[in-house]
């Protein structure tokens, strides 16, 4: 069968997989499908979770990324991990216990304040949309594969069909329909990664393929890599770290934080039936989290591999790199690289003329490397891919069959669709119940709360569907952003609002404040006012990652940090909270009571 | 009561506090700020300090939580604080 109607049917048969089980489960008795205290317990919970959670910044971005990056990508997987170790311990069974359903709703109760409550809505809408700006680039990278067409267009209809699954709403709410997304999803990215992993290493696991030696040599797959990767002028794979160690340690403690401070991850966990549900419930999803993580490795090594082997012979016959003959011939290039020539997203640019692509660090600093290139007559890098094709293009590098290309193209659109999806339902309800009826207008009738949701939704998706056309990054890099938004203002009001009975809203509140002020000021001086092209203001600040070489990405550590000095300094000047507040943490401190939640959503 | 309330917050936080010391020595210690050191042991073709920033520390992030919410269940019945 063609690859494009095989493409069509995988994805074709997934949606219905998805529309089916909902409709079933609609079917059946709802109560029961809906994760508030009914019967599903925490390993399903936890793979609906993780399902929820991997986007398409961690199936499609983050290992081409990695790849790029190398060693340094590493903070991805610690940090987008070790979040869940915080989440466990610091938050997800107290706020259980506390028994709401919305971060503002903790925030507005704890801190006995409306404005606390509405701070906190603000920074979950900055930190939400500009996840779903990240969840937009990859929608188009998707769609524009999936549909052969430029990477814009891709966008448009990325932007159409999002908006059609959030609005029929009730899809993500099943845990089921996620169950099934978690299937397809690690399906699709563990396959193609096995193939791989045994035609190279011989190795099924990769997990352990990426520490075992190449086929038939006695040369280990991370080192053949390393010698590879030097000789043609890029950094070392397995040592290459992030701008620095301070930047690589900041930026980790970033997505931790974010991690443990993004409102659809802390959603999830106040809906388990029990506190001790809760602390099981993070580690299960851990778990199905992991199994793609771990993968994810692997996957960028061997498609770093795999792509310079195919416009390069020398890789696999341990020639000469430089020799005339080994750069393919353009005219003989693998049908791969047409079909992602469309999308823009991969070009090819005979620089020299010779008809061969020349692929290479052009920038080095490797004196050796940039005079073996000019004696060579070689004349600048030839052959530009994004990183965010990686994932989707591997098994097509690798010559896999149809059905798994096919099969990935299905599991990068299920990730992004139910991400983005997600992420506009709790920007909806944020909008139509903790701002419009909780703060503006307490009387609006149910369907005019509807209403400002939806509206809500459709700006929130022409918004990042603008700002996705010209992205401040990669999928990653910008769904990264969200994260330190997420870490510099809304982590440590939680955390403070459980394990200091003594902060007040006035802390609270200048803590949340500044976090997200200083992070935003920081951010959007490398990626312009509100991610608008052009509006950067660089030289106010001295330059590019002037704070002490810290990337904007990895600043929300720093807001956080901000955030903590801050509250505590304006607490200590301000009055304490009043003693039925100091109660009420203490109750929220012991498992005992726990009761079903209550509140809406 | 309250003496016991106290010194459950007091049991709960200390576990807390060697759970986040591993948590940190793994991620930060081995993955980042030792990477270089590490990196001279080899793990079959894993250089060390590599093998935890891009596969270790996760595993070991898993086995963390559930290993903590176990010691949490022991020390909530301890107390009589769990839940019925």
């Amino acid at each position: 069968m063609e690859l494009q109607t095989t493409i069509y049917l995988v994805v074709g048969l997934s949606f219905a997989l998805y529309i089916g089980i909902a409709i079933w489960a609609r079917a059946g008795s709802t109560s029961e499908f809906y994760v508030a205290g009914g019967g599903v317990g925490p390993r399903v919970n936890g793979m609906a979770t993780a399902a929820d959670w991997m986007s398409a910044a961690s199936f499609i971005s983050m290992a081409g990324l990695i790849s790029n990056m190398g060693y340094g990508g590493g903070l991805f997987l610690m940090g987008w991990t070790g979040g869940y170790v915080l989440l466990a311990l610091l938050l997800a069974p107290y706020l259980r216990k506390f028994g709401k359903f919305t971060v503002p709703q903790f925030i507005g109760d704890r801190f006995y304040s409306q404005t606390a409550s509405t701070v906190a809505v603000v920074c979950l809408l900055v930190a939400s949309l500009t996840y779903i700006i990240g969840q937009m680039t990859g929608v188009g990278v998707a769609f524009s594969r999936f549909l052969g067409v430029s990477k814009d267009v891709g966008i448009y209809v990325g932007m159409a069909i999002v908006f059609f699954y959030a609005v029929l709403g009730g899809m993500k709410g099943i845990t089921y329909t996620q169950v099934a997304q978690y299937c397809v999803l690690i399906f699709a990215y563990t396959v193609p990664a096995i193939y791989i992993s045994m035609h190279l290493t011989g190795n099924p696991i990769p997990q352990l393929g990426l520490g075992s030696d190449m086929v038939g040599t006695d040369v280990s797959l991370l080192q053949k890599l390393d010698q590879v990767v030097v000789e043609l002028g890029f950094g070392q794979y397995t040592t290459t770290t992030a701008g620095s160690t301070l930047n690589m340690f900041v930026y980790t403690m970033s997505l931790m934080i974010g991690t443990a401070g993004l409102p659809h991850v802390i959603m999830r966990f106040f809906t388990v039936p029990t506190v001790a549900a809760a602390r099981s419930s993070a580690g299960w999803a851990l778990v199905f989290i992991a199994i793609l993580y771990t993968t994810a490795p692997a996957v960028a090594a061997m498609a770093k591999l795999n792509l310079i082997g195919t416009v390069n012979t020398a890789v696999a016959s341990n020639g000469d790199l430089y020799a005339a003959e080994s750069s393919l011939k353009a005219a003989d290039r693998p049908d791969w690289m047409k079909r992602w020539e469309v999308t823009g997203l991969l070009k090819f640019d005979d620089k020299n003329g010779d008809g061969r692509i020349q692929y290479y660090n052009d920038k080095t600093k490797d004196e050796a490397v940039k005079a073996k290139a000019e004696a060579a007559g070689w004349k600048g890098n030839e052959l530009s891919v994004n990183a965010d094709i990686i994932v989707l293009a591997n098994p097509e590098i690798a010559l896999l069959p149809n059905w798994v290309i096919a099969l990935v193209a299905a599991g990068g659109l299920a990730a992004a669709l139910s991400t983005a999806a997600g992420l506009l339902l709790a920007i909806s309800s944020a909008i139509s119940h903790d701002l419009v009826k909780g703060v503006f207008n307490p009387n609006i009738t149910e369907k005019g709360e509807l209403m400002a949701g939806r509206i809500a939704m459709s700006f929130s998706i022409l918004v990042a569907g603008y700002l996705g056309l010209n992205p401040p990054g990669f999928a990653a890099g910008t769904v990264a952003l969200a994260f330190g938004i997420a870490a510099s203002s809304l982590f440590p009001a939680i955390m403070m609002g459980i394990f200091s009975k003594k902060m007040n809203k006035e802390g609270a509140i200048a803590g949340m404040l500044f976090g997200l002020g200083i992070t935003l000021f920081y951010v959007f001086a490398h990626k312009g006012l509100f991610f608008i092209k052009g509006t950067d203001y660089l030289p106010l600040i001295g330059g590019a990652n002037s704070f002490f070489g810290i990337t904007p990405e990895a600043f929300g550590a720093v807001g956080a940090l901000g955030n903590f000095i801050v509250a505590f300094v304006v607490d200590k000047f301000t009055k304490e909270p009043p003693e039925h507040i100091q109660h009420l943490v203490e109750s929220v401190r012991t498992p005992r009571g726990a009761k079903a939640v209550d509140g809406r959503h | 009561m309250d003496k016991s309330g106290e010194a459950y917050w007091k049991a709960t936080l200390g576990l807390l506090t060697k759970i986040l010391a591993i948590w940190f020595l793994v991620s930060f210690g081995a993955g980042i700020l030792f990477a270089d050191l590490l990196n001279n042991i080899h793990l079959g073709g894993y250089p060390l300090g590599f093998w935890f920033a891009h596969q270790g520390s996760m595993y070991i992030f898993v086995a963390l939580i559930f290993i903590y919410a176990k010691k949490m269940g022991e020390i909530d019945r301890k107390f009589d604080v769990h839940e019925e």
